[in-house]
């Protein structure tokens, strides 16, 4: 600990989407695409959605993120016209759903198996949907040749397609969807099969490929990460509701319960307790961290099953300090428990000075550092101090 | 010590497949043989048993029968077998359990059960016995071979290859018509020909439902009494074994271009 | 709306109600007909429809039935487990021995025989068994024997034998497709706690199997007691089974109230036994559920 000190920084952000920011025109002026009003859907005793309400704008990539079983899938299906609702409206540019079967439905679908006929080429399986299409043979044909040029597989058609490897499959699936101009294009969780280098290369090819055909993109994920680096907005779904619906960034930053903090990225929560507040704050008691006023646009909500108040911190939101540095916000001291070495950058699980004034158990919050040459990573054991603000921590009340 | 294991079961498993085609290894010995008694030393060769055989009139009726029956059972069965098969892979609905239990209960029902039930029915209800009811039953007994084969040739389609066709435009139908049909084409094919060779073999449900129309198992039990006719049922049998391993190497290459054409590993097999 | 538990109802009953009805037609409503007739009177060439329990007291008095149905359930029990135990370790080598591609041609192979003449392969032992048999003649020709040995045909073994060899794909494919079911890693990993080759398969394999087992007896067992052609030709008519006693109710002595309590009756027993036999075999069942 002997380099000078590091400014705050954001390691786990990924760089995608911040790189996205300046090309993108607002969408807030943009006409709706996809409208849910209170969508219900039961099987049988189940209810799968609870009510969904929701507004997708023209161009917008919408991502719909939660854990398998929450309804993501099905609010999909619904849209696409697979599954049939119980109550509440669904309107596609501006047109009720209710009796249009998903072979008319100006959506298309990209679907998590992909779906390639297996008996077909690759051409054929890009052309398939242009068999009612009045063009002629050889103009269909050049279309095809354009949507497999449009994925990157120009000269791949007289392929068999159950010779594809995983990522050519995903792009052929996206080829057939896109051919046919649809308003829609929804995608159920389709980097899921994909490895990791393999993903990370298609959701870039994914952003430029929704901005290149400016259309509606909805996707659907359980991959937090996936959803911050692709959408323009996220709705985080539990137990079929619409936990939050937000950007990414007010997402990450300002979740709106504790469950949607736990959910997406890591976040440490604290016990806290609320000593009283103002028109724009609250004030809150932290063991290890002391008295905090907590700014009034950072209080969320608790969730049922939570002991009490708590509150919580990303871990890029703090910083170690080494010996005699200075910093501009808050700063407390603690013992290094536990050191956890990532390459780009490191965790360090800190024991807070006093953190187990409350309940007698010393609570952990991990953070994070990115590491630089010639920057000791110190070691378990070592006295740190810790540099924070009021302004990155979130209260759950 | 593994090697040794495997080695002893593969001699073992190869005795066994000589005990398995003992008698037909005998059938084509026996029927170019130049003897009325079907018993060794061989007396020379002979093909005079399968022009006996042409030459038979009834024997020609019983297999123009067989072949009737075969025919109609085998398509009748697939059809309804093509039914059931989609209907238990692709949808869960009440009762299913139950439903495909009767379907498939002949698989495990004695034969004869079977003809006695349909012989007390189609008399009470004055149906004639006849090459007809024969059909009848032998559909029945075919359907559950054609369900399970079918079974396992829609089962392993993705249900989202369907939704992908209808998304893409098609309507039910035609998603069926142009992904699903062609997929599961080969277990249509290799359904056929099994209850084909089912049929023309069933001796049974014949026996009891034919009246006194002969069919080709009829007609062969009804020799085996005369001693002086076995050369000539040891050449058509020789004749139908050369059929029945035609049907079924054709049934079998059909079972694995589907495999192939979709791109699965090949498990083995076709039950 | 309706929900989607009731459209799929729906749209699988109507799927599936050409051959559920061909199967209502064709197999229920027999087999609750010779039901009924069991219980009716015989009155030569008509039939009493008056309730009576004559019949299945006629068929459990008759020493000859008693005798038959226990021939036939012991011929059948017998055949069952030649063919399995010779069956398990065919199944055994195409499962673990075999290279998976090669696996497809060994089961071809296997089914071919099957699929063949069942009459003229039933007759074929009978040629190779015969008085003037295969076996017979050919020991004579090379001078083993001087007269033709008089066991080998019409008794209760030669019966026994015919049989396994027709239902021998029966019991293999079963049980293969267990013996395929089982991933590999279990074995290795009794192996790895200790077990020698032989408990593994023991304590291992064979438990894992067994599902595939229960099927094999069963599609053996229950065919072979309605086995007509083999007793008759292979017994000479002179070991009946319960087929050829329903047979001879049914059409030649054309009694078809006694010959459906007959029927119903040997139907009654292997049901009671089949199930008999899954309940005891029922916790081997439950481990793939």
């Amino acid at each position: 600990m002997t380099a000078a000190p590091q400014p705050l920084q954001p390691p786990v952000q990924p760089t995608a989407h911040a790189s996205r920011g300046p090309a993108r025109p607002p969408l807030d002026g943009r006409k709706a695409m996809i409208e849910c009003r209170g969508v219900q859907k039961y099987y049988g005793d189940y209810h799968a959605l609870r009510g969904i309400d929701l507004t997708i704008r023209e161009g917008e990539f919408f991502s719909l993120l939660g854990p398998s079983g929450c309804g993501k899938t099905t609010l999909l299906r619904t849209i696409a016209g697979f599954e049939g609702i119980d109550g509440g409206v669904v309107l596609v540019d501006g047109r009720d759903m209710a009796n249009v079967p998903a072979n008319v439905r100006p959506t298309n679908m990209v679907f998590q198996s992909y779906a390639i006929f297996p008996h077909l080429t690759v051409a054929e399986n890009v052309g398939f949907g242009l068999r009612r299409d009045p063009r002629s043979r050889a103009e269909k044909a050049a279309a095809v040749e354009d949507a497999l040029g449009m994925v990157g597989l120009k000269g791949y058609g007289g392929r068999a397609a159950h010779a594809l490897s995983g990522g050519q499959r995903q792009r052929v699936a996206l080829a057939r969807a896109l051919i046919l101009k649809p308003k829609v294009l929804l995608l159920d969780e389709p980097l899921s099969a994909l490895d990791r280098k393999m993903r990370e290369q298609m959701q870039v090819e994914l952003i430029k490929l929704q901005r290149q055909v400016g259309i509606t993109f909805v996707l659907v994920t359980h991959d937090q990460e996936e959803a911050l680096v692709m959408s323009d907005r996220i709705a985080v779904m539990f137990e079929g509701e619409i936990a939050q619906l937000d950007g990414p960034e007010a997402l990450y930053a300002r979740p709106a319960s504790r469950r949607v903090a736990d959910f997406i990225g890591v976040m440490n929560f604290t016990p806290a307790r609320i000593m009283g507040g103002g028109a724009d704050h609250v004030t809150v008691a932290v063991p290890g961290f002391g008295t905090v006023d907590i700014p009034a646009a950072n209080v969320s909500r608790a969730d049922r099953g939570d002991a009490g108040p708590s509150i919580g911190f990303r871990p890029e939101a703090a910083t170690l300090l080494p010996a005699g540095a200075e910093a501009p916000g808050r700063v407390t001291e603690g013992v290094i428990d536990e050191v956890v070495y990532y390459g780009d950058m490191t965790y360090y699980d800190v024991i807070m000075d006093g953190s187990d004034a409350y309940d007698g158990v010393p609570h952990e919050v991990r953070i994070s550092m990115r590491n630089v040459f010639g920057r000791e990573v110190p070691d378990v054991g070592t006295r740190v101090r810790v540099s924070w603000s009021p302004g990155s921590l979130v209260l759950f009340r | 010590m593994n090697r040794l294991q495997g080695s002893g079961l593969r001699v073992y498993t190869l005795i066994y497949l000589a005990f398995l085609y003992a008698p037909i290894v005998l059938l084509p010995i026996f029927a170019f043989n130049n003897a009325t008694v079907i018993a060794f030393p061989l007396q020379g060769f002979t093909t005079n048993w399968f022009v006996q055989m042409a030459e038979n009139p009834t024997l020609r009726q019983a297999l123009l029968n067989s072949l009737l029956i075969a025919v109609s059972a085998s398509v009748l069965a697939t059809c309804l077998g093509i039914f059931a098969a989609r209907a238990s892979t692709r949808f869960d609905f009440r009762g299913k359990g139950p439903v495909m239990g009767l379907i498939m209960l002949p698989l495990v029902l004695p034969e004869i059960i079977v003809a006695v039930s349909l012989l007390v029915v189609l008399l009470a209800a004055g149906v004639g016995l006849s090459i007809f009811t024969v059909i009848l039953g032998h559909t029945l007994i075919c359907m559950p071979y054609a369900v399970a084969i079918l079974s396992t040739a829609f089962s392993s389609l993705d249900k989202s290859l369907e939704e992908a066709a209808y998304d893409l435009g098609e309507t039910k139908w035609s998603a069926f018509r142009l992904v699903i049909l062609p997929l599961v084409m080969p277990g249509i094919v290799s359904a056929l020909l099994m209850s084909f060779t089912i049929s023309l073999d069933e001796f049974i449900i014949a026996f009891f439902l034919a009246g006194n129309q002969p069919t080709l198992p009829t007609y062969i039990f009804s020799q085996l009494r005369f001693p002086k006719s076995i050369p000539m049922i040891m050449a058509l049998g020789t004749l139908l074994v050369l059929m029945s391993i035609v049907l079924l190497t054709l049934a079998e290459h059909f079972r694995r271009r589907g495999v192939a054409r979709t791109g699965q590993t090949d498990t083995g097999g076709f039950i | 709306m309706a929900t989607a538990n009731s459209t799929e109802t729906g749209q699988g009953l109507r799927l599936i109600a050409p051959p559920l009805l061909y199967a209502i037609l064709m197999l229920a409503v027999p087999l609750l007909t010779i039901l009924a007739y069991s219980f009716f009177k015989d009155g030569y060439l008509t039939i009493v429809r008056e309730f009576t329990l004559e019949n299945y007291r006629a068929t459990w008095a008759d020493p000859i039935f008693r005798t038959i149905l226990a021939r036939s359930l012991m011929v059948a029990a017998m055949v069952t487990a030649v063919t399995v135990l010779m069956a398990f370790p065919v199944a055994y080598f195409l499962s673990f021995v075999v290279a998976p591609q090669r696996k497809a041609l060994w089961i071809f192979l296997i089914t071919i025989p099957f699929w063949t003449s069942y009459l003229v392969r039933v007759f074929l032992w009978k040629v190779i068994l015969g008085f003037n048999g295969v076996i017979n003649s050919g020991l004579k020709t090379i001078g083993l024997i001087d007269e033709p040995l008089k066991f080998l045909l019409y008794n209760t073994g030669s019966i026994v034998m015919t049989l396994s060899h027709s239902y021998a794909p029966f019991a293999i494919l079963p049980i293969y497709v267990a013996l395929e079911k089982i991933d590999r890693s279990l074995l290795e990993a009794g192996r790895d706690l200790g077990e020698s080759r032989l408990m593994t398969f023991w304590r291992v394999t064979l438990p894992l199997a067994m599902p595939g087992v229960v099927a094999a007896v069963l599609i053996v067992f229950i065919p072979t007691i309605g086995d007509y052609v083999t007793p008759t030709v292979i017994g000479g008519g002179k070991i009946p089974m319960v087929a050829n006693l329903i047979q001879a109710q049914m059409l030649d002595i054309d009694n078809k109230p006694l010959g459906s309590a007959i029927a119903i009756s040997a139907m009654a027993v292997v049901a009671v036994l089949s199930l008999l036999f899954l309940f005891l075999n029922r916790r081997f069942l439950r481990v793939r559920a």
